[in-house]
């Protein structure tokens, strides 16, 4: 009963995604306008933080070795530290500035697990390809939560911390078990299906 | 007030709640085209002998119920907020 592994990509893109595009609003609208209803302030907060929550069973479930394990499971702390930050910080709580750099932290860790876990090379597959190419949008994206953990009001920043989140969730999206990336694909990857 | 800067800044007000009200259609649109162009990612339309996570799981149909709940659930709300504080601020 448990999803191919392409499919808790593509779940956990339409996460990322709706986070993208909270933060996209946000972004245009302004801080003040999108806070302006209560659960507004805590819906991407909160999805951020369920979206670490969820890569717990997929730490424990998909444990195809060691570093797959770690990898996913620093993943979660991470965003769920990032998450619960950024709640505390919404809700007030939290007044320190330094919690904003929660998010380049939870990029940092995010991307050095991404990269870490693929254990083959970029053409090997287009999963083993679309790993390594999250990793790196991650690591070079953090650029966008640091800028914004010095600007925070900054809605040029928030936007490019929004397209980073959406070009993951596409990189995701386009995700397989096995299939060919530009025309490569292993002989050891296995049989392409459907 | 110099008109021209109020002209700006309610022309500025229409670009962004434009902006907003395309995010979801943007994407639903998006998922439309992307099942136009793979149909074979659509197992509903070959459903025979397939299990429930290829029946419940299909990326086009994602991104299409994705741009919908944001558009009800987010963008919406957030435009009447928007037409609300631009009410207040003139």
């Amino acid at each position: 009963m448990q999803p191919p592994a392409e499919m808790v990509h593509w779940l956990f893109a339409v996460g990322i995604l709706f986070v993208g595009l909270c933060l996209l609003a946000e972004a245009l609208a302004g801080r003040d306008v999108w806070h302006m209803r209560g659960w507004r302030k805590y819906l991407w907060p909160s999805l951020t933080f369920a979206l670490g929550l969820f890569l717990w069973p997929v730490m424990a479930f998909f444990t195809n070795s060691a570093i797959h394990m770690y990898a996913h499971g620093s993943w979660a702390d991470a965003l769920m530290l990032a998450g619960a930050a950024e709640l505390g910080l919404v809700h007030g709580r939290l007044k320190s500035p330094l919690w904003r750099f929660t998010w380049p932290v939870a990029f940092v860790v995010t991307g050095t697990a991404f990269i870490v876990h693929e254990q083959n090379p970029w053409f090997f597959a287009r999963s083993a390809f679309l790993h390594h190419l999250v990793g790196w949008t991650f690591i070079v994206g953090a650029l966008a939560p640091l800028a914004l953990a010095f600007r925070p009001r900054s809605a040029a920043f928030q936007a490019a911390f929004a397209v980073v989140i959406v070009v993951v969730s596409i990189q995701l999206f386009a995700d397989r078990d096995v299939a060919p990336v530009f025309g490569h694909l292993s002989p050891l990857a296995g049989q392409q299906h459907r | 007030m110099n008109t021209t800067f109020v002209t700006e800044a309610v022309q500025q007000h229409d670009i962004r709640a434009h902006s907003i009200s395309l995010l979801g259609p943007l994407v639903a649109a998006a998922g439309i085209v992307w099942a136009i162009l793979q149909p074979n990612r659509i197992t509903l339309l070959h459903p025979r002998g397939q299990g429930f996570w290829w029946l419940a799981v299909e990326p086009p149909l994602l991104l299409v119920a994705a741009g919908i709940v944001f558009t009800l659930v987010v963008a919406r709300p957030l435009l009447a907020d928007l037409e609300r504080h631009r009410a207040t601020t003139r």
